[in-house]
């Protein structure tokens, strides 16, 4: 009894002062470093960038502010995480758990998908931490004829392009390009996608079939000519991509939320609470749409790598942000040219492309085996 | 099952009246005038109005519609902006290339999909499975134009650096020399211009194809009428080629019929970087150089052949699965 | 019943039985199969022994989850990782023992010594096949006949089991057939290389209550014609009344009680039994409930300890919760593993907790 209060203060102490140190005293070593790792890298980030954080007040822009303030939240957040985490005992699987919980647990007994969600995480952190974590400014040409075609080394860890650019730092910027119009444009597509879905499903009859028609419609267009068609008439910018991306994905999510409702619309849950006189927005959105939420959050995750390595694509074909943005797809253009003498410029963006997509399908699968209701 | 095709087939038709509708609207509602590009800063605005004239672009947008609409149900897409020859004439020269390409895929994906996608279902968790299973979600992670360049940089630049024996051509349908070859000479010249292009579009769509058949197969292998085979005293490889292989080739074809809009919007990107004179360059090009004509017969002709490509996959489903056969 | 000399040993006195190797047609010693679960090891048949005679039919009862489905995929070693069937039992089969045949040798007496029919006729057929190429199939395989044939006494197996316009039927998919039909045709698969032992895995529960007496009355009729020893597993005690020469009543992966379908009824030993006759409903008696045997079955990672009855026992005691008890031998064919046995005084007639009611037993 003695011995495990007296260990628990110990490691309270060290807790304290490092966040998963404390889990580490108390012996939950698998924990604790889930709240030290990242705590450290964010550390190592800080005392490495120190001298540019003190700068900051004077020169500093938006972009850098929102690093130091994401960087200062992570921090804290980890900290008071972990000191929240030591208290409370760890969870036992019991028979009072919600599905989500035990979909947690199978989730996190796949360790390839749970490497891809930290993989996930750390670059969400790193797309807005990238002020602090690139060493060189992503479009400042400095000496061209000293600095062009330079082949990866320490200095410039993926080389530099053709007007000495450093390659790292622009395919860290460019990760802000990429995952904000991969997040943007799936959650448009999903909302968009599980209504029209949930009314298709729910409604049937004429509704139904305008619904699955247009679906269809949408479908059988090849969705890249469909992208490079309306981006190349309109418009290169930001907003225009996330929409016309946004709005081409949604068929899929519609097909799996249809067919999910039209099961769900016969269980006698769905029967008592008409039966009980609610209305139809409330059956829908209380009962019937969280659900069907297991396969839409799979069909989510798994579509936001599908529409990076689509906007890759579009920016591969000069449909992207214009330059000077650093686009990963467009980096890969500009070193379609120069293959042969300097391909560390189209392989490094191209692999951090197949990287990032392969966290989120990593996740996606993982999700989806976790949410499969046969294994409950 | 006739009635079921009969339906399909008429169901097809407001189908492909929404795509072409769809197609008209999205180009004409653009920003931008079409002869824009056509002339440079000193031409005379009479012969600018002239062209529009005859390019019918001067008429309200509801009668160039039905102009439009007429036209494509006879088969007659205008003139290319941009090439000055009929619309007909391009797509006669490149759907060839395209459907070259885009067929040797199919089969190939299909064949290598399903035996990989087997072959992990009956040895689920051994090393093989587990390093394909990797593979596949590899390269289904990849976007199809880096795995190009990646190959031609490997295949062809280095390749003839390093001076390989096989480098194979970075671009290009045919050698330079074609046609002074001889018959044979000539299968292998265009053998070895395609074997780049369809193993950049094969390797990125067989990944879910073998996902996908692997799934189906480790469902089917759970049944009930494996048990009984089994109990039956069968082998165990006819158990599996013929009892449970049929069972999950039938969703497998779906797949297939689904797979064709990927199949061509990914050609697209093969097209432009190795240079193959397909569809895909042509509607690309059209794109960048606003050809009108050439845009909607393109598009058109893309969303027909995924129609018409989904279309069979279903029939050929209801004809492969007894049930819906015989119904 | 043909067969060994009936055994002296009379009511009480525990004896251990004679050897089961070397009796009859089917011999099982000793059985184990244990499965590998998240859980831990489920043992679901747990040292079962039993034997068929030829030409016999033997029911296997109990709920679900005592292993008796596991037990009869035992015997045709059709169990798969993450199950292992241990060594140590034998299935003595015509002389041979079937855990020790090569997987070539083993596939031999599949389909065509032993046969066996499962529960759901609806998902047991290859649903992409004609029924009557399922059938051929199986006789070409083990009696080396021609397509043509083959054909043909498909077509006549499907006369024998009563589906009318066999020829015709045979080249119809299991979907265009009804439940009891698709029952027949895999019977008819079973019988076709005339087997000497058919399994039959709850046949008729998936069934409508009129095919149910349909098929066991064909099952009746085959068995007189053919001349077949039948394994009949099933739930439902009426089933075995009608069918079964002898039953053995099985209870967490053990025999718990083995007898003439007679003794069974008249004279059940062992509580678990009585429990499952005392729950059949009875139009005769006037009751207002039905009587149920309290609790649940235990799962197959942890069973009980001593008896694997006894939380569920009415007469249990202290010692059925220490040591599980031996097989009984009661009757010239009748075992029973129950403490009871060695200690009838404790048969009191004290009522367990009021939920029998006062209908026959």
């Amino acid at each position: 009894m003695t011995d495990a209060r007296a260990a628990s203060s110990a490691s309270r102490l060290a807790g304290s002062i490092i966040p998963g140190a404390g889990h580490l005293a108390a012996g939950r070593a698998a924990r604790g470093l889930t709240f030290l790792l990242p705590w450290l890298a964010c550390a190592s980030v800080a005392v490495g960038a120190r001298h540019r954080i003190a700068a900051m007040p004077a020169t500093g822009s938006l972009d850098d502010r929102i690093a130091v303030v994401t960087l200062g939240f992570l921090l804290v957040a980890i900290w008071v995480g972990a000191a929240f985490d030591l208290r409370s005992p760890p969870r036992v699987p019991g028979p009072g758990d919600s599905q989500w919980l035990i979909a947690a647990r199978h989730f996190n007994r796949n360790r390839l998908a749970v490497a891809g969600s930290w993989l996930i995480l750390a670059l969400y952190a790193a797309m807005l931490l990238a002020p602090l974590l690139s060493p060189w400014d992503p479009i400042a040409q400095a000496n061209i004829s000293q600095t062009t075609f330079l082949p990866p080394s320490g200095q410039h860890l993926f080389g530099t392009d053709r007007l000495g650019r450093d390659i790292f730092s622009r395919v860290l910027y460019g990760s802000r390009i990429s995952l904000t119009i991969g997040f943007v444009a799936t959650a448009i597509s999903v909302t968009l996608g599980t209504l029209l879905g949930a009314m298709a499903g729910y409604a049937g009859g004429r509704v139904d079939s305008v619904i699955m028609r247009f679906t269809d419609l949408v479908l059988s267009f090849p969705r890249l000519v469909l992208l490079i068609l309306i981006v190349a008439l309109f418009d290169r910018s930001l907003l225009v991509l996330i929409l016309v991306l946004g709005l081409t994905q949604w068929p899929t999510t519609t097909r799996i939320v249809r067919g999910d409702v039209l099961s769900l619309r016969e269980r006698e849950f769905v029967q008592a609470a008409i039966a009980l006189g609610y209305r139809t927005p409330r059956i829908l959105f209380r009962h019937v749409i969280p659900n069907v939420l297991a396969p839409v959050i799979v069909s989510a995750t798994l579509g936001i790598g599908n529409t990076i390595v689509l906007e890759a694509g579009l920016s591969f074909l000069g449909l992207g942000p214009p330059p000077p943005a650093p686009t990963w797809g467009g980096i890969v253009n500009d070193g379609g040219s120069s293959l042969i003498n300097a391909w560390w410029v189209a392989t490094f963006p191209g692999l951090t492309i197949v990287l990032v997509v392969l966290a989120f399908n990593l996740v996606g699968d993982g999700l989806r085996d976790a949410l499969d209701p046969r294994l409950r | 099952m006739g009635s079921y095709v009969l339906r399909r087939l008429l169901g097809a038709i407001p189908l492909l009246l929404g795509i072409a509708t769809l197609i008209f609207f999205v180009l004409h509602l653009a920003p931008g005038d079409p002869t824009a590009f056509l002339f440079g800063p000193g031409i005379p605005p009479e012969v600018i109005e002239q062209t529009r004239r005859n390019y019918g672009l001067d008429q309200p947008l509801a009668l160039q519609y039905l102009h439009w609409i007429a036209a494509m149900a006879r088969g007659d897409f205008g003139w290319s902006l941009t090439q000055g020859r009929t619309v007909s004439a391009i797509l006669r020269e490149a759907l060839p290339n395209t459907i070259v390409l885009s067929l040797s895929t199919l089969i190939l994906v299909f064949v290598l999909g399903v035996l990989t996608g087997v072959y992990q279902a009956v040895r689920q968790y051994t090393i093989g499975d587990n390093i394909l299973s990797v593979a596949a979600l590899f390269f289904y992670s990849m976007p199809s134009f880096w795995l190009a360049m990646m190959l031609v940089l490997i295949f062809a630049l280095k390749a003839y650096q390093w001076g390989w024996p096989f480098a194979l051509p970075a671009t290009g349908i045919t050698s330079v020399d074609y046609e002074f070859l001889s018959t044979a000479a000539r299968i292998g010249d265009r053998l070895k211009y395609l074997v780049l292009p369809v193993t950049t579009l094969t390797l990125a769509l067989v990944a879910g194809v073998s996902r996908y058949a692997r799934g189906q197969m480790l469902e089917v292998v759970r049944q009930d009428f494996i048990r009984t085979a089994r109990a039956k005293g069968l082998p165990e490889s006819r158990v599996i080629l013929k009892h449970a292989l049929r069972n999950s080739l039938i969703p497998v074809i779906t797949l297939l019929g689904l797979y064709l809009p990927f199949l061509f919007s990914g050609a697209v990107f093969v097209e432009y970087i190795f240079a193959w004179p397909g569809m895909g360059r042509v509607i690309v090009d059209a794109i960048l150089q606003r050809d009108y004509p050439v845009i909607m017969a393109t598009s058109f002709i893309f969303s027909t052949l995924t129609v018409a490509g989904s279309l069979i996959a279903d029939i050929l489903y209801a004809w492969a699965d007894p049930r819906i056969r015989y119904d | 019943m043909n067969g060994d000399s009936p055994h002296t040993n009379h009511e009480g006195v525990a004896s251990p039985p004679a050897p089961e190797a070397d009796r009859g047609l089917l011999a099982v010693d000793n059985l184990t199969t244990r499965f590998a679960t998240d859980r831990g090891i489920a043992t679901a048949v747990d040292g079962v022994s039993f034997h068929v005679d030829a030409g016999e039919t033997l029911g296997l009862v109990g709920e679900s989850g005592c292993g008796k489905s596991v037990t009869s995929l035992s015997l045709l070693r059709l169990i798969a990782k993450p199950g292992e069937i241990d060594a140590a039992g034998s299935v003595r089969f015509k002389g041979r023992d079937l855990l020790t045949l090569s997987e070539a040798a083993m596939r031999a007496v599949r389909g065509n010594d032993i046969a066996m029919i499962f529960q759901e006729p609806m998902t047991s057929l290859n649903p992409v096949y004609p029924v009557g190429e399922q059938i051929a199939e199986a006789i070409r395989l083990h009696r080396r006949l021609g397509r043509k044939e083959a054909w043909t006494r498909a077509v006549e197996m499907l006369r024998l089991v009563g589906i009318p316009s066999p020829d015709q039927r045979a080249h119809d998919y299991p979907h265009q057939l009804s439940g009891g039909q698709r029952q027949r045709v895999m019977i008819a698969m079973a019988l076709s290389c005339d087997p000497d032992l058919l399994i039959a895995d709850e046949p008729t529960t998936a069934l409508d209550v009129t095919i149910q007496a349909q098929i066991l009355e064909l099952l009746a009729d085959l068995r007189a014609r053919l001349g077949m020893a039948m394994i009949l597993i099933t739930h439902d005690l009426g089933v075995v009344a009608d069918v079964c020469d002898r039953v053995a009543v099985m209870y967490a992966g053990q025999i718990v009680e083995e007898a003439t379908t007679d003794d069974i009824f008249d004279n059940p030993g062992h509580p678990y039994t009585q429990g499952l006759l005392k729950a059949i409903p009875r139009i005769d008696a006037a009751s207002e409930s039905l009587a149920v045997i309290p609790g649940q079955v235990p799962s197959p990672t942890a069973w009980p300890g001593g008896c694997r009855f006894h939380p569920r026992c009415p007469f249990a005691w202290e010692l059925c919760a220490a040591e599980p008890p031996p097989l009984f031998q009661i009757g010239p064919w009748h075992r029973s593993r129950c403490w009871l046995e060695k200690h009838p005084e404790r048969r009191s007639p004290a009522a367990p907790d009021g939920t029998v009611t006062a209908g026959e037993s």
